[in-house]
């Protein structure tokens, strides 16, 4: 994980002008209401951001633009976002009809898209199970098939709207483990909508907090040691973007009241 | 219970609990059931049975006149002389033949209308509301205007049933297609799916259940069509048999051509739901 973690940061340049993902002026807007006010924001290859915001502060509508799927709304702004971006929604979205290996393969070109399939299930811990339907799949099951879907397409820029957001505590934070490591190995550049700031602090190497269609605050998430339960720097952390979001951090209850699983570096052995 | 109540007796730790167990021998009273309780093996048969029953004691007594209703067993020697001297069974084919065309006409054309008007805009303006008022009608009421067109041929017969099969393929299919789930079209988009492949793998897969619904429906109205154009006019089927039994007073037959209507319903629904379960096997496991 460490290893892992320097890497990671090693290659981040927050705001690099060979970012991937380039995104200026961005305004999206439902009738009268601007959900998206002029949005800066880039991505470098290989970067995982975490945005964090409200509800209704924008953060799936940018999502939605980046994926290109918000063909009903109005805006204007330049998005500039690499040909290969693979999407995993809250939902795992499987098609019920299709087992799941051609649910992941679903679209994939090539002679080769079974065994790259079963490559990328075999990734997710879903070995064996290719000739399963999605309704005989639990909830986690299904998400990591949706998961195996996104990756197999080796995307530069993998989406993903609130991926765990339907999950219980438990099968989260397995997935966040299998997140990061798929990650580490296949190195996209990823955007990650969340609500909970413990993921994005987790998870992400710079945590994007939107506020009323801008960005409020741009934090790098710093060594491993920041991304511990408990230290010092997590505390600081996670109070200032609770802040950011409105959130009373006391109120709150900081990361002393967590279950201790929550530590990334214990969840590897459950995983 | 009684396993129970040792147990609680040899690992109780709180006085309590003990107490409760002593006192009272099934520690928990049992809650009265509210549902109907377990199912009667072959419950299904004691209905049939009871009425098949009360008609053959009626007609043993002599309370049942065998000019209103024959008794059971005349029923069943009658269906023997009228299998033996072949009548039924070239009856069933003329029957059999005239559903099988119309089913498949009023499928097809149902089918096509359906995905013509559930994929596009203009061909649902064009075909919905004509068929919407199509619906309206019954499909019995157009009978005059077709033997009119038509004549009193095997033609009418067989229009009219595909006219009555038509509307529920048409109404199930096409609403099955307009409500597949717009977040699969979102998933088509972002794995980048061509219209032909969006066509395969999403919406034809996910209209089945609706088309599969209309089916069943489409079944019992190719029935229904066979045996109200095979008592007019009619010179062979099941139903023209049933006519001219009427005629003569023999109402052994007619109740014959009742039951042979029956199985047929039975055995087509049965056949259709078969095709279901196969081609929708994927949620077998949610309806268990």
């Amino acid at each position: 994980m460490a290893a892992h973690t320097g890497g990671l940061t090693a290659a981040t340049h927050p705001g690099s002008a060979r970012g991937v993902v380039r995104i200026a002026g961005l305004v999206r807007a439902f009738g009268d209401r601007k959900v998206l006010d002029g949005l800066e924001l880039s991505i470098a290859a290989g970067e995982f951001v975490a945005l964090l915001g409200r509800s209704g502060s924008g953060k799936s509508t940018l999502l939605r633009a980046l994926a290109g799927l918000d063909h009903e709304v109005t805006g204007t702004g330049k998005i500039d976002a690499p040909a290969e971006v693979s999407v995993v929604f809250q939902d795992a979205r499987l098609l019920p009809w299709k087992r799941v290996l051609d649910n992941v393969v679903l679209g994939l070109p090539g002679p080769d898209a079974l065994d790259r399939g079963r490559a990328a299930l075999a990734e997710v811990g879903l070995e064996g199970r290719e000739k399963a339907w999605p309704v005989e799949l639990s909830g986690g099951e299904q998400q990591r098939v949706s998961l195996a879907r996104s990756l197999v397409r080796e995307p530069e820029l993998l989406l993903a709207d609130e991926p765990f957001g339907a999950l219980d505590a438990l099968t989260r934070i397995r997935m966040h483990t299998l997140l990061r490591r798929l990650c580490e190995r296949h190195r996209p550049a990823v955007l990650l909508v969340t609500h909970d700031v413990d993921e994005a602090i987790v998870l992400a190497d710079r945590v994007v907090v939107l506020d009323a269609g801008r960005i409020a605050a741009d934090v790098p998430v710093g060594s491993g040691v920041a991304r511990r339960h408990g230290s010092p720097e997590y505390a600081a952390l996670r109070d200032e973007l609770l802040a950011r979001l409105g959130v009373d951090p006391v109120a709150a209850d900081p990361a002393a009241g967590d279950p201790p699983a929550l530590d990334p570096t214990a969840e590897e052995s459950a995983a | 219970m009684s396993t129970h109540a040792p147990t609680l007796t040899k690992t109780a730790v709180t006085g309590a609990e003990q107490a409760v167990s002593t006192a009272a021998p099934p520690a928990t009273p049992r809650r009265r059931r509210l549902g109907p309780g377990r199912p009667i093996p072959y419950g299904w048969a004691l209905g049939p049975v009871l009425l098949l029953a009360v008609w053959a004691a009626g007609s043993a007594a002599g309370l049942i006149d065998p000019r209103n209703l024959s008794a059971p067993w005349t029923v069943v020697s009658t269906a023997g002389d009228l299998i033996a001297d072949g009548r039924l069974q070239s009856n069933l084919a003329t029957s059999a033949q005239r559903a099988l065309l119309g089913l498949l006409f009023g499928v097809a054309a149902g089918l096509a209308l359906a995905v013509l008007s559930g994929l596009s805009r203009l061909g649902e303006g064009v075909i919905d509301g004509p068929v919407q008022i199509k619906r309206a009608i019954p499909s019995l009421a157009l009978i005059p205007l077709l033997i009119l067109w038509f004549g009193i041929g095997e033609s009418m017969k067989v229009i009219t049933i595909a006219l009555g099969v038509f509307v529920p393929v048409y109404i199930h299919t096409h609403n099955g297609l307009r409500t597949i789930d717009n977040r699969y079209a979102e998933l088509a988009e972002t794995v980048r799916l061509t219209r032909p492949q969006f066509l395969r793998h999403v919406v034809l897969p996910g209209a089945l259940p609706g088309f599969l619904l209309g089916m069943r429906f489409a079944v019992t109205a190719a029935w229904l069509a066979l045996v109200v154009v095979e008592q007019v006019n009619a010179t062979s089927g099941i139903g023209y048999m049933m006519e001219l039994a009427r005629t003569y007073g023999q109402t052994d037959i007619i109740i014959v051509g009742l039951v042979v209507y029956g199985l047929l319903g039975l055995v087509s629904d049965a056949l259709v739901r078969l095709v279901e379960r196969r081609a929708l096997s994927w949620r077998r496991t949610l309806a268990g």
